[in-house]
């Protein structure tokens, strides 16, 4: 049986500071160490304690600190917002009023970070113990409960029994296809083979999410215990987690986390002295999002060039070198020793009719509050936006929600009420995806947007099948065309020809869902797309070739660098005055707006 | 194209392929390892000089073509030498809606490289990442390894400018 390291007793007091990513970025680190300087000066190191944590949520105000037993919060520390809340943590521990969060200037402070209006309707399984634990602490991971579940369900449980939990709790996989996780598990149980692999798929490419980072940045034992769990349901013996290579620090915590608990015989032969088996090995993805769908997965860990092939077989049956692998998503792994823990009712009782539990989500975009959040499935977009987004962080409304990636889709302000849970958003043309919400405002232009997405996929496409290699560039060539102001009549219907032909002809998901950017916003955006064919206007003034350059006087400082690399002299100038631009005369090109040094150049 | 016919590239240096032994010599049981191979010997060389490609498919016995297959289907892997500085500007959907093409053209227009490319004093690369993953702080620019969040077009201006004198000491 294993328990706590209790050679170190638990501090009274703690002081977790962000080390997520961001908060990192922002110079976190330096915070922790400011913090532990002043508590080994002052010979306190026994009673207080700094914890350096995975990801808060809240990004957008980081570096995120929070003290002490209430959870009182401090967001954007600097150095010395750093020395007064030591000097509250070594003296009377009373918050520090000035520095505490405020949703605006002089509003009301709130003290406590469960309270802050982000969190209030949040509800964290996956992220549990991320914010809470030390992510390079085995015992931090302890202390918090990690590995009870896969201690319990080793003596306690069969795999069947497990199996059975996990069909009944209705997880879904969290990597975008929304499986059911039980019967996976089932058909790789069932599969017929002496060696079975359990991976994880780790491979988070989707550009806008950062959900999976966050987990294993911040609670790395919790996916190697789901992974355990798993691994014992089906009766695998060996696996490996294929994460993306850009995720440098989720690598190094993920590579510490499998050495202490090969160390402490949590992973590894006869684990917890149960008899059953389990090692994990790391693969490094190389920068190929085509990974992320399965059989490419499985290419790329047996070291080929990562490309799809044709299911069945399914991998299930037979996957990496020929033996029945499952692979789950980081997210649904993370799950399952809650479920194991809480009990199947447990979790089917949060959520929706066939969406159950919670989903993480990335929101980014034009809100006030950028982050990751967990929710119960069921919230609706509105709620997602304004009450835990906090609304538009400019002055214009937001315009659409873009969920689920580049195979997601677009939804308006009018469809906001839209649940968030697999059925409603597929019945709109979404997908939950692995979890990326972007909030867009009235800046961002619907066909640039479908063409950012588009662009991305075209360019990840592994050109293995004709419909995604040759059906998205055609479909590219045709978006692109219209931001520049070529579009013709008739684009927009082979535009949706041809997406719905790259959507049912495709061989994976990536192809499958290429489309998905277009059409949605086809469907409900389309008057953007008429305009910048027949009007030739951009209404959000996004796309460079449909607006009209001005000189901002404010800004000009009269260095002439526009004039001189103006290609056609539309640009002129009285000495000692402000620069012009002739609209007649200008081809806009945007060279005078991408060299100006003060950005004084704007899209009007 | 044929790569070894230019002589300005470091290419046309030999390469020391004893650097290789080790990671050979570790992966050798591991048949699906192509792939952690390549990653080390571009730790080793900075990038994957044709000979280090020709000399991993001799001792693994894998074909070159399959080499080369695997080599120049990941982002990650980069067959030509590479900037000393790499910057690398996130064009993740966050960093998109958040500013992320005025950004690309200030960088790319203050150090005189275009994106994907190397400068020719091979001070400087610059490229685009899909998404780095830490989208609360839309636009980012990584530089080297360092994280830098929240960089609207004048202060990636201001980032190259640092870079700019930092190599010209």
């Amino acid at each position: 049986m294993i328990a706590p390291d209790t050679s170190t007793p638990r501090a009274a007091y703690e002081v977790r500071v962000c080390a997520g990513s961001a908060c990192v970025a922002n110079g976190s680190l330096q915070i922790a160490q400011r913090f532990e300087e002043a508590i080994a000066r002052n010979g306190l190191a026994g009673s207080v304690r700094v914890i350096k944590t995975g990801c808060h949520g809240l990004c957008a105000r980081g570096p995120v600190v929070v003290v002490g037993p209430d959870g009182v919060f401090y967001p954007a520390v600097d150095l010395d917002a750093a020395d007064r809340i030591i000097v509250s943590v070594l003296g009377d521990r009373e918050p520090v009023e000035p520095l505490l969060f405020r949703e605006s200037p002089g509003a009301d402070s709130i003290a406590r970070y469960a309270d802050v209006p982000f969190n209030a309707r949040q509800q964290r399984i996956v992220l549990r113990n991320c914010g809470v634990i030390d992510p390079e602490s085995l015992d931090s991971a302890f202390a918090a409960g990690d590995y009870v579940a896969l201690s319990t369900a080793l003596a306690t449980m069969t795999p069947e029994q497990v199996i059975e939990m996990v069909r009944d709790s209705g997880l879904r996989g969290r990597g975008g296809a929304g499986f059911s996780t039980g019967m996976k598990w089932q058909l790789a149980r069932a599969a017929e083979g002496d060696l079975k692999y359990l991976c994880c798929n780790a491979d988070e490419g989707d550009p806008g999410a950062f959900m999976d980072r966050a987990v294993l940045e911040g609670d790395p034992h919790a996916v190697l215990e789901g992974m355990a769990l798993a691994a014992y349901a089906i009766g695998a013996s060996e696996g490996y987690v294929y994460v993306r290579a850009e995720y440098p620090l989720a690598v190094k915590r993920l590579r510490k986390a499998i050495a202490d608990a090969e160390a402490r015989g949590l992973l590894g032969k006869d684990i917890m002295g149960s008899g059953f088996s389990y090692s994990v090995s790391i693969r490094e993805g190389a920068g190929a999002f085509v990974c992320g769908e399965e059989t490419a997965l499985i290419a790329s860990v047996e070291g080929r060039r990562g490309m799809p092939r044709p299911r069945p077989p399914f991998p299930t049956t037979s996957g990496l070198w020929n033996r029945p692998t499952c692979i789950n998503n980081v997210e649904t792994l993370a799950n399952i020793p809650w479920i194991v823990a809480n009990g199947a009712e447990a979790y089917a009782a949060i959520g929706t009719g066939n969406s159950k539990g919670t989903k993480v989500f990335a929101l980014t975009g034009h809100v006030h509050y950028t982050g990751l959040v967990e929710v119960p499935m069921g919230l609706t977009v509105r709620e997602m936006v304004h009450e835990i987004g906090g609304g538009s962080s400019s002055e214009r409304p937001i315009k659409a929600v873009q969920i689920g990636g580049p195979s997601g889709g677009c939804l308006p302000a009018s469809l906001f009420d839209t649940h968030i849970d697999y059925d409603a958003l597929a019945s709109v043309g979404a997908v939950v995806g692995s979890g990326g919400l972007v909030a867009v405002d009235k800046s961002t232009c619907m066909v640039e947007f479908a063409r950012y997405f588009l662009a991305f996929t075209q360019d990840e496409s592994c050109g293995k099948c004709v419909p995604c290699r040759i059906g998205t560039k055609r479909m590219l060539e045709i978006v692109t065309r219209i931001t520049e102001g070529h579009g013709q009549p008739g684009d927009i219907e082979t535009l949706e020809r041809l997406g719905n032909l790259v959507r049912s002809t495709s061989l994976c998901a990536l192809g499958g869902t290429a489309a998905n950017p277009v059409l949605t916003t086809l469907k409900y955006f389309r008057e953007e797309y008429e305009e910048h064919i027949s009007e030739k206007k951009c209404r959000a003034h996004a796309c460079g070739a449909l607006s009209t350059y001005a000189v901002i006087p404010e800004k000009c400082k009269g260095c002439g660098v526009c004039k001189k690399n103006c290609p056609v002299n539309a640009i002129s100038s009285v000495i000692k005055e402000q620069y012009t631009i002739d609209p007649d005369t200008c081809v806009k090109c945007g060279i005078c707006e991408a060299k100006c040094p003060f950005d004084a150049i704007i899209r009007v | 194209m044929t790569q070894n016919a230019c002589n300005c590239a470091p290419e046309a240096k030999r390469v020391d392929l004893s650097l290789l032994e080790p990671v050979l010599a570790q992966y050798a049981e591991d048949d699906g390892a192509l792939i952690p191979v390549l990653q080390h010997a571009q730790g080793l060389y900075g990038y994957l000089p044709l000979d280090v490609l020709r000399e991993i498919a001799e001792k693994r016995s894998t074909p070159f073509s399959e080499v080369y297959g695997v080599a120049t289907f990941y982002t990650q892997f980069h067959l030509m030498p590479r900037g000393k500085t790499v910057v690398r500007i996130c064009q993740g959907t966050a960093c998109h809606v958040a500013g992320a093409p005025a950004v690309t053209r200030a960088i790319t227009d203050e150090l005189d490289v275009s994106l994907g490319e190397t400068s020719a004093d091979l001070n400087f690369t610059v490229e685009a990442v899909a998404c780095v993953g830490c989208c609360g702080l839309a636009p980012v620019v990584v530089i080297d390894e360092k994280v830098h969040g929240q960089v609207d077009a004048g202060g990636a201006r201001k980032l190259a400018r640092v870079l700019r004198a930092e190599a010209s000491r």
